[in-house]
């Protein structure tokens, strides 16, 4: 038993999915619906998330670590998996293919996205409005953006239910299924609301 | 008419443990009735193929034939299923017959399914009763619980769960479905309750629990019905309250 931490990982994974990294993406893309209201909102916004005590703190602890964690034991997690959907076409199995499909594409889109925002401020770029409507200006682009957004809110709305399962919250057949159609309803609100935002700086 | 009538076999084959699989064709005369172990041993009776060549007979595992001993497990048109449950008249021609390739395969159909009684070794699927003296009568069990557990119980180790699983594969050690239902069936028991934690803390460990995705496959697989997903939901639940117990808990055993 010493020396295989295979369940606490698992569970940290399934942890730091939901908190603090499925916090961060509500509040992440709730704060970019102020683009709706227009530049001037949505820069206030920004600066005011920008000046936010602490923040290389809040980044590095809230943000970076847990996200690098959960990426990489992910991507163990994905590959380890034989999908087999074509001669098990259950609605479960489909979810459980997609959950790892998405998470791949969201780890390829939120490296593009933090090197295309974060790590360019760290170089002296300003975040602002203007940087955003510059790179969904490339149609190409806005199109990476939306199927990245979906994909990464997909992820989370799923990973939420399995998360439910995985800490034994939610056990019976009927609660399970109950909570499959509110993981459903949450991934098309807060869809809405990131293509909403993204649609903004369009 | 019904005289001419035949089934029509595409059976998976393979001569060795480590050498490559082939298909091989059989039509074999239809009589009304018959199910794939009776039409595997048509094959046996006069093993020639559908191109009219005598070949070996295929090799298969079968026990009771009435679904409870789970060793003619095969996967039956894609399907990991019982042979002995599986009616010709119900099934799509040609029938495609091969192995459950999740096991080691001994040879044609037969498999080797010794790494689920490994498991169950593992976790201790059973009531320690015995002792250097009489133990005396155990508590007793509510009878509606008996009920419940009586389906848990069902379990034959027949491995079609994880044949379906997606994270039973060549890639991870997972022990599969089966065996952890088993940890719910005998931590339920009052007497087998004694060693609930045990079996906890062995499934929290190499190959265990954690590794199940919620691809539910094996649920909808199970020929006998088993809830296997709401066990792992279970023990999910249990294994959280064993953690925190573990970490924050008493030094009381």
């Amino acid at each position: 038993m010493a020396g295989n931490r295979e369940f606490y990982y698992r569970r940290l994974h399934s942890l730091l999915g939901v908190i603090p990294v499925g916090i961060f993406l509500v509040q992440h893309l709730i704060v970019n619906h102020f683009a709706t209201r227009g530049p001037e909102a949505f820069n206030r916004a920004a600066a005011f998330m920008e000046n936010l005590p602490f923040r290389i703190f809040l980044e590095i602890f809230v943000i970076l670590l847990p996200l690098v964690f959960h990426a990489v034991y992910g991507i163990y997690i994905a590959f380890t998996a034989k999908f087999n959907t074509r001669q098990y076409g259950y609605f479960r199995n489909w979810m459980f293919m997609l959950q790892r499909i998405t998470g791949i594409i969201t780890l390829i889109f939120v490296v593009w996205h933090v090197y295309e925002t974060r790590v360019q401020a760290a170089f002296g770029a300003e975040v602002n409005y203007d940087m955003m409507a510059n790179i969904v200006d490339n149609p190409i682009m806005l199109w990476f953006y939306i199927v990245g957004i979906l994909s990464t809110v997909f992820h989370f709305a799923n990973g939420l239910w399995s998360f439910f399962v995985s800490w034994g919250l939610i056990v019976s057949p009927r609660s399970q299924q109950v909570f499959t159609y509110i993981t459903m309803i949450i991934f098309f609100a807060i869809s809405i609301i990131g293509i909403r935002a993204i649609l903004a700086f369009a | 008419m019904s005289e001419n009538k035949t089934v029509r076999f595409i059976i998976t084959r393979q001569d060795r443990p480590d050498s490559a699989p082939y298909e091989e064709e059989f039509v074999i005369p239809y009589r009304p009735n018959m199910n794939v172990i009776s039409a595997l041993m048509e094959i046996r009776r006069n093993p020639v193929n559908a191109k009219g060549e005598k070949t070996t007979p295929v090799v298969w595992e079968m026990n009771c034939l009435e679904e409870v001993c789970g060793a003619c497990s095969m996967v039956i048109n894609g399907k990991p299923r019982q042979a002995c449950a599986a009616l010709i008249d119900q099934l799509e021609q040609p029938i495609r017959l091969e192995p459950m390739r999740t096991f080691p395969v001994i040879r044609d159909l037969a498999i080797d399914r010794s790494r689920m009684f490994d498991a169950l070794k593992r976790v201790k699927a059973w009531i320690p009763i015995d002792g250097t003296y009489d133990l005396g009568p155990g508590p007793r069990m509510p009878e509606r619980k008996r009920q419940w557990a009586y389906e848990l119980s069902k379990c034959m180790t027949c491995g079609v769960c994880l044949e379906a699983c997606p994270n039973v594969n060549s890639k991870s050690n997972f022990i599969g479905p089966a065996p952890l239902s088993q940890v719910r069936l005998f931590n339920a028991h009052p007497t087998g309750a004694m060693h609930k934690a045990e079996r906890l803390r062995t499934i929290m460990g190499d190959g265990g629990l954690a590794n199940c995705g919620n691809s539910q496959n094996c649920v909808q697989s199970c020929p006998k019905g088993i809830p296997l997903t709401t066990s792992i939901a279970a023990l999910n639940r249990d294994t959280t309250i064993q953690m925190f117990r573990d970490f924050f808990g008493s030094d009381e055993v």
